[in-house]
């Protein structure tokens, strides 16, 4: 079950980030926030190794029970993305990403 | 006999050897014969390794087998069902010596007879007889020895039935020799061998009755504990066999199961927190539990995880263990959570923090320091993790606090140490053991105050080390908020400012608007009141907080600002938080206005406070730069928006929310484009194109993270305080988007840039310390300015034209009273006009209409006075005059004239327009004007709409004057009552040949007119004539006529001499021949007595007292129809005398038959030099070349005798002959048209052909 989903861009900050309303969600912002410790790490060692460059996967985040589910979300963000009128760098406020958001949310849980 | 049984505990592996020894007759020989072998059996049996092939595809491993010898009881051999793989007698020996057959026959057969029974009744198929020899045994029963191979031969026939591997014999074991040594390598190999192949086949079926017990997990009555006992014993015998990798798999696998198990069933009970246990291999205590299936949850998990442990340390991957303890420990608490045990509350955090220490330790213990530090980043979990723990148990116990724990909170520490049972016999002695530091942690404040910063010092140091800050930063919040219930606010303050400025920087405003809110809280203690405001004024605008909060953080302000204080408590605040400028618009919107305009400044606030705030004041400074304030009256590009006089300011610091990179981009700069055709300026194409493409198109997200919520600490606000301000005051700021018009200044010309914004809220100020982008307005001061331009193009001079006069006022204000004064002029009246009215417009162009703007015009004889209606300052004032432009007549009048101001009377200069064929007349005008002390000097420019030429024709004596009028205006005219007179001679008379009285001149036409020249007495040498006539524009008014008038002027009218010739055939033809020379005879004769002016003039008197006059004749034909033969030209001597003829005869041949036009004859006046001349350069080649090429020229511009006079000169000086002008050289000058008479002008003559051969050559010219 994801509780939080969260894309975040280059420089780090949330395009996009919702979680069980439910739970508290500063805490879950927090705890996003300090795992791109983590995903800083892998990114740059993944920058490393010509090899791995594919591996959009990063794993285990940070030790608590969020799991990152990219792939998924993946082909939705690129949907967003290629929305002419969407300004990348821009937080996103598509109907639809929130849509397969709730969808990843409400699965499991 | 002797039963060698290995602890488990030793981790070395054991193998039960069953061993069948039949010695009731040997007695203690027998037991001895076991024994001395022993030793070597034990001690080579391990040490070559064997190739363990394995089930299920596995990889073929090499492995050592080791063996423990256990003495044959009956009943240790399993029964049906045992599960017990470690206690598994694999294989069965049966050790004898016998070498007698009798004793075989009747002792040994009948045991080994048992022994098979009995192994067979278990099912074990796994034996083998091994027959001692030894030299000694035969030497001692010679007499009865049968051969060695009949007792072997006799047991294999007995038991092994085509098993003959079964029986083994081993020689002379205890003897050095190379036969014993081979004995026991054969018995060894076999040995290993068949041990392998049983362990093989057991150790096969035990996983598969372990693989069936598995699938049974769903029936009830099915214990995990149970089922846990089983496939640890697998994992026991892989370990022996130093298989740590399939050891840990199998815990693996149960861990998997237990978790599996645990979600779907549940599993409880009551447990302790005495934490992970790691310090032993095997914690029996705990695997006794699991055994008797009553181990706790907790139990279970640390158990399993303290297996995992050692075998991973085993395997040296302590760093795994780190992770894994991690896992575990968020796992057991998620499935406590999750199987819904009631715990006491902290127990859990206990055993967390225990376990994390535990953990820790356990690492330390098998790892240097070096290593340790390089890995920080596996363990540094665990101890934020322990520290996180720490922390809650503290704030549970009452630790985290300023007084001392209530005895609510010491029971409940006491409940916690309770449950954690006494220290472990491993660690009593040591001095840091996990359990003594939570003790002590939880013993007093002090003490945990010690060991929590202890923990997290260590958890910061670490994050940073390897460069994880932001976690590091959580650590450090975390402290803070410790160090904020410790009422420490200053410590506090520095963590949270420092991960402020993270989540700042990175763009997260809910945990922004949290530590903010902790850091408010933090200033407040402080009393850092300035701080504090700032702080309270972005959580005030802060949407991530509720109104509630939002509400309560405005007050602090307006409670602050509400204080009547002195001024040294004022404060002053960025404005950015309070309120934002969004919008600022000018009106007008040219943001340019002319000094003492009004001039509003409309500013759109966007107040993100909750609620409305009433501002005593709001103010905007102003720069005033005087330099650059323009008189043009125009604004400069500062404002490139497309929306004129309006500048909108992109937030770049909304004080929450998500950031908005729009305000990063630049706006787009279009500008439309057009591409004509460069023939007929037709549109081809017409597009949008954007101007700053290279910062549009810039990727956006290569610059810096774009601009999130605000400050982390607001900018020192420096207040300026500019001589001008904009001001409004009380106002009052509603929540949300706000309009405040200012008026502002406009007195001084220049301009005024806005740079900062203040809000007056009692003792606070909210500055906003630089407008961005800058804001101009422009304050202009105009002089007044007049212009005079024609209604319509083009004016023509000589009729009534309409000028219209344009008076910008500027600053200056029209008064009653107040005229224009036209000097005027001769050349260009102003007509009188009975309604001039003055339109007066405002600087928007709205015409104000006022009765009382009718112009009064007096004129006096040199001024015409226009007084003007009284128009306010940057008033636009229009009125017509109509005025006439005099066309000059062409006659020459003296210069300099003064006007009556003073002025040098400018004449009116015609000249050629190149625009236009019109002869152009620039008309100035002074004005005097009320505003100024010097005259204003305009220029028309008029355009005469003739082109009018003169010429005297002659015919003998008689005179004819012929003028040309050309229409060269676009205009048709009636031209009426054309005369022609002379001025001086009154007995002249010119006779009009004109027959109409009005005539037609259509545009670009023209009129000739002509007039016979009759006198009575003599004709004047000059003729003075002015020729006028009436126009006006076609179809008007008779009253519309205007005059025109034209002067010019002839001079030696009069016909001097006559010229004939005649062409005389050769001698007794009676025709000219071509061919054939002919005589030419030329007869000049004088007409006149010589006028006054001509005897003066260029006569000489001769030697025999006649006045002669030299002529110079020229015989040139053009046409070459005529050769001259001979000389063509020459020079005769001429009485001034009336009838006095001079004859020449030339020889000409005509070229071609045909009638051949005359030759032309030429005559010249010759002026020889005087005789002062001194230098004298020679006149004859002077005469025949120079002046010859010179007179060719010269006649061909017959028209203008002047000029001739005038480059006549020019050669003179150009020979060479500067010091005496004019008179050096003897020269030649033509005649004035009139002067000669050619009677022979346009004569022919007949010129048959050459020979008469019927052959007509037809020239056609």
């Amino acid at each position: 079950m994801a509780v939080c989903i969260a894309v975040i861009a280059k420089e780090n900050y949330p395009l996009y980030i919702r979680s069980v309303p439910t739970q508290n969600e500063l805490k879950f912002h927090y705890t996003v926030h300090t795992s791109l410790d983590v995903v800083e790490e892998k990114i740059s060692a993944v920058g490393k190794s010509l090899g791995d460059q594919r591996e959009l996967y990063l794993g285990l985040l940070y030790p608590t029970e969020d799991y990152k589910m990219f792939r998924k979300l993946h082909n939705s963000f690129t949907d967003v993305m290629c929305n002419p009128f969407h300004n990348p760098g821009d937080p996103i406020q598509s109907k639809a990403f929130d849509g397969i958001v709730s969808g990843m949310m409400v699965q499991t849980g | 006999w002797k039963a060698l049984r290995r602890p488990l505990s030793t981790v070395k592996q054991v193998y039960s050897f069953k061993e069948k020894h039949h010695g009731d007759l040997q007695g203690a020989g027998d037991q001895s014969l076991f024994t001395s072998l022993y030793t070597s059996l034990a001690q080579q049996l391990p040490r070559e390794p064997m190739e363990w092939r394995r089930t299920y595809g596995r990889a073929p491993k090499m492995i050592h087998l080791e063996a423990n010898f256990v003495q044959f009881k009956e009943e240790l051999l399993p029964k049906e069902g045992n599960k017990a793989l470690l206690t598994f007698p694999f294989l069965h020996i049966y050790w004898t010596d016998c070498c007698d057959t009798e004793v075989y026959k009747s002792l040994v057969k009948e045991d080994m007879l048992r022994w098979q029974n009995s192994l067979r009744a278990h099912g074990s198929a796994d034996w083998v007889i091994i027959v001692v020899e030894t030299n000694d045994n035969k030497k001692k029963n010679k007499t009865n020895i049968l051969p060695r191979s009949s007792i072997v031969d006799k047991i294999r026939s007995d038991f092994c039935n085509k098993q003959n591997d079964r029986c083994v014999v081993l020689s002379d074991p205890l003897k050095d020799s190379s036969r014993s040594q081979e004995s026991w390598n054969s018995l060894l190999l076999k040995l290993r061998t068949l041990l392998l192949m049983s362990f093989t086949k057991n150790l096969g079926r035990f996983e598969d009755d372990m693989r069936t017990l598995r699938e049974k997990r769903t029936q009830p009555g099915w214990s995990f504990c149970e089922y846990f006992m089983v496939q640890e014993e697998l994992a026991f015998v892989f370990e022996m066999l130093q298989q740590f990798e399939d050891a840990l798999v199998q815990y693996d696998e149960l861990d998997a199961l237990f978790t599996q198990y645990v979600l779907n069933f549940g599993a409880g009970g009551n447990f302790g927190w005495s934490g992970l246990l790691l310090r032993r291999p095997i914690d029996m205590e705990k695997r006794d539990g699991i055994q008797r299936g009553e181990a706790s949850l907790l139990d279970l998990r640390s158990y399993l995880f303290s297996r995992q442990c050692t075998l991973l340390i085993f395997l040296q991957r302590p760093w795994e263990v780190t992770q894994r303890a991690l896992e575990l420990l968020h796992n057991c608490v998620q499935e406590l959570r999750l199987l819904e045990v009631s715990v006491l509350e902290g127990a859990l955090d206990c055993w967390v923090f225990l376990s994390c220490l535990e953990v820790l330790h356990r690492i330390e213990g098998c790892c240097d320091q070096a290593q340790l530090a390089a890995n920080c980043s596996h363990t540094v979990g665990l101890w934020a993790y322990a520290t996180d723990k720490l922390k809650s148990l503290g704030e549970l116990c009452g630790l985290v606090s300023e007084k001392e724990p209530t005895s609510e909170d010491l029971n409940r520490t006491v409940d916690l140490l309770a449950g954690l049972g006494d220290e472990r016999p491993e660690t009593v002695n040591s001095l840091q053991s996990p359990y003594k530091k939570l003790k002590e942690a939880l013993s007093s404040v002090e003490a945990f105050e010690r060991h929590y910063l202890e923990l997290s010092h260590a958890a910061m140091e670490m994050y940073r080390a390897i460069g994880r800050l932001r976690s590091a930063r959580l650590v450090g919040k975390s402290l803070a908020e410790f160090y904020m219930r410790k009422a420490d606010p200053e410590r506090a303050e520095t963590f949270l400012q420092e991960a402020l400025k993270s989540y700042v920087s990175e763009g997260w405003s809910l945990p922004v608007t949290h530590t903010r809110k902790q850091i408010a809280a933090c200033q407040k203690l402080l009393g850092r009141t300035e701080d504090y405001l700032q702080t309270s004024a972005l959580l005030a605008g802060d949407v991530n907080l509720t109104t509630e909060e939002r509400k309560h953080f405005c007050q602090e302000i307006l409670t602050f600002a509400g204080k009547s204080g002195d001024q040294s408590q004022k404060v002053t605040l960025s404005m950015g938080v309070f309120t934002q400028l969004t919008r600022l618009q000018f009106r007008p919107a040219t943001a340019s206005v002319h000094s003492g305009a009004v001039l509003q400044v409309e500013l759109t606030l966007r107040c993100l406070m909750p609620v409305s705030v009433h501002i005593q004041q709001l103010a905007a400074s102003i720069h005033f730069d005087l330099e650059r304030g323009g008189t043009n009256g125009r604004s400069k590009g500062t404002q490139r928006q497309t929306n004129p006089g309006t500048v909108e300011f992109h937030q770049s610091n909304s004080s929450a929310g998500p950031p908005s990179s729009s305000a990063a981009g630049p706006p787009l700069e279009l500008d439309e484009i057009q591409d004509r055709s460069p023939s007929d300026n037709s549109l081809n194409s017409t597009g949008v194109v954007c101007k700053n493409t290279h910062l549009v198109m810039r990727r956006h997200d290569s610059h810096s993270p774009p601009d999130t919520p605000n400050c982390v600490s607001p900018p020192a606000v420096a207040m300026k305080e500019g001589a001008q301000m904009l001001k409004v005051q009380d106002v009052t700021l509603e929540p949300g988007n706000n309009s405040i018009i200012f008026t502002a200044p406009s007195g001084q010309p220049g301009t005024y840039t806005l740079r900062q914004l203040y809000a007056t809220v009692g003792q606070v100020q909210f500055v906003l310390p630089h407008i961005y982008p800058s804001v101009q307005y422009e304050v202009y001061s105009q002089e007044p300015q007049l212009t005079v331009e024609p209604l319509s193009e083009p004016l023509l001079a000589g009729l009534p034209q309409m000028v219209k006069f344009t008076l910008l006022t500027g600053h200056y204000t029209v008064k009653k009273g107040d005229a224009l004064q036209l000097s005027n002029t001769d050349t260009m009246p102003i007509l009188p006009s009975s309604s001039c009215t003055a339109r007066i417009s405002n600087p928007a162009a709205e015409i104000i209409f006022d009765t009382y703007n009718v112009l009064s015009i007096q004129s006096s004889e040199k001024v015409t006075s226009i007084s003007l209606p009284p128009t306010p300052p940057y008033h636009t004032l229009e009125f017509h005059l109509e005025v006439l432009c005099l066309i000059p007549s062409g006659d020459e009048r003296p210069a300099n004239e003064r006007l009556t101001n003073g002025e040098v009377r400018h004449r009116p200069r015609s000249y050629s327009h190149p625009d236009t064929p019109m002869t152009a007349i620039d008309q100035r005008m002074s004005i005097d004007c009320p505003w100024s002390i010097y005259s204003t000097l305009l220029a028309l420019t008029f355009y005469i709409p003739f082109k009018t030429k003169h010429s005297l024709l002659s015919a003998g004596n008689r005179k004819y004057i012929q003028v040309c009028v050309q229409n060269v205006s676009d205009v048709n005219f009636t031209l009426a009552e054309v005369k022609l007179t002379e001025k001086q001679h009154a007995t002249l008379e010119l006779q009009s040949l004109n027959t109409k009285t009005q005539q037609l001149l259509c545009s670009k036409h023209s009129v000739f007119c002509l007039w016979e020249v009759r006198w009575k007495d003599d004709l004047p040498s000059c003729l003075q004539c002015v020729f006028s006539a009436d126009f006006s524009p076609l179809n008007q008014d008779i009253s519309a006529f205007k005059p025109f008038h034209y002067q010019f002027q002839f001079e030696r009218v009069t016909t001097l001499y006559s010229v004939r010739a005649d062409i005389l055939p050769p001698a007794g033809e009676q025709h000219c021949r071509s061919g054939l020379l002919c005589g030419l005879e030329v007869c000049i004769t004088r007409l006149t007595e010589p006028a006054e002016g001509e005897l003066a003039e260029d006569s000489k008197t001769d030697t025999d007292g006649l006045k002669t006059t030299k002529l110079m004749y020229e015989v040139a034909d053009s046409s070459s129809n005529w050769a001259v033969c001979g000389k063509s030209s020459g020079m005769v001597s001429m009485p001034m005398a009336a009838s006095a003829t001079h004859k020449v005869q030339i020889e000409v041949m005509p070229l071609f038959a045909g009638h051949l036009p005359f030759p032309k004859i030429k005559v010249l006046k010759y002026l020889p030099h005087t005789a002062a001349v001194a230098i004298q350069p020679d006149p004859d080649s002077c005469v025949e070349n120079d002046s010859l090429s010179l007179l060719d020229k010269a006649l061909d511009d017959q028209g203008d005798t002047a000029s001739i006079r005038s480059r006549g000169s020019v050669h003179s000086v150009g020979s060479g002959d500067q010091q005496q002008k004019g008179v050096a050289m003897p020269r030649l000058e033509p005649f004035s048209p009139g002067q000669v008479f050619n009677h022979s002008y346009t004569q022919q003559v007949l010129v048959l052909p050459a020979t008469d051969d019927h052959i007509m050559e037809v020239n056609a010219t």
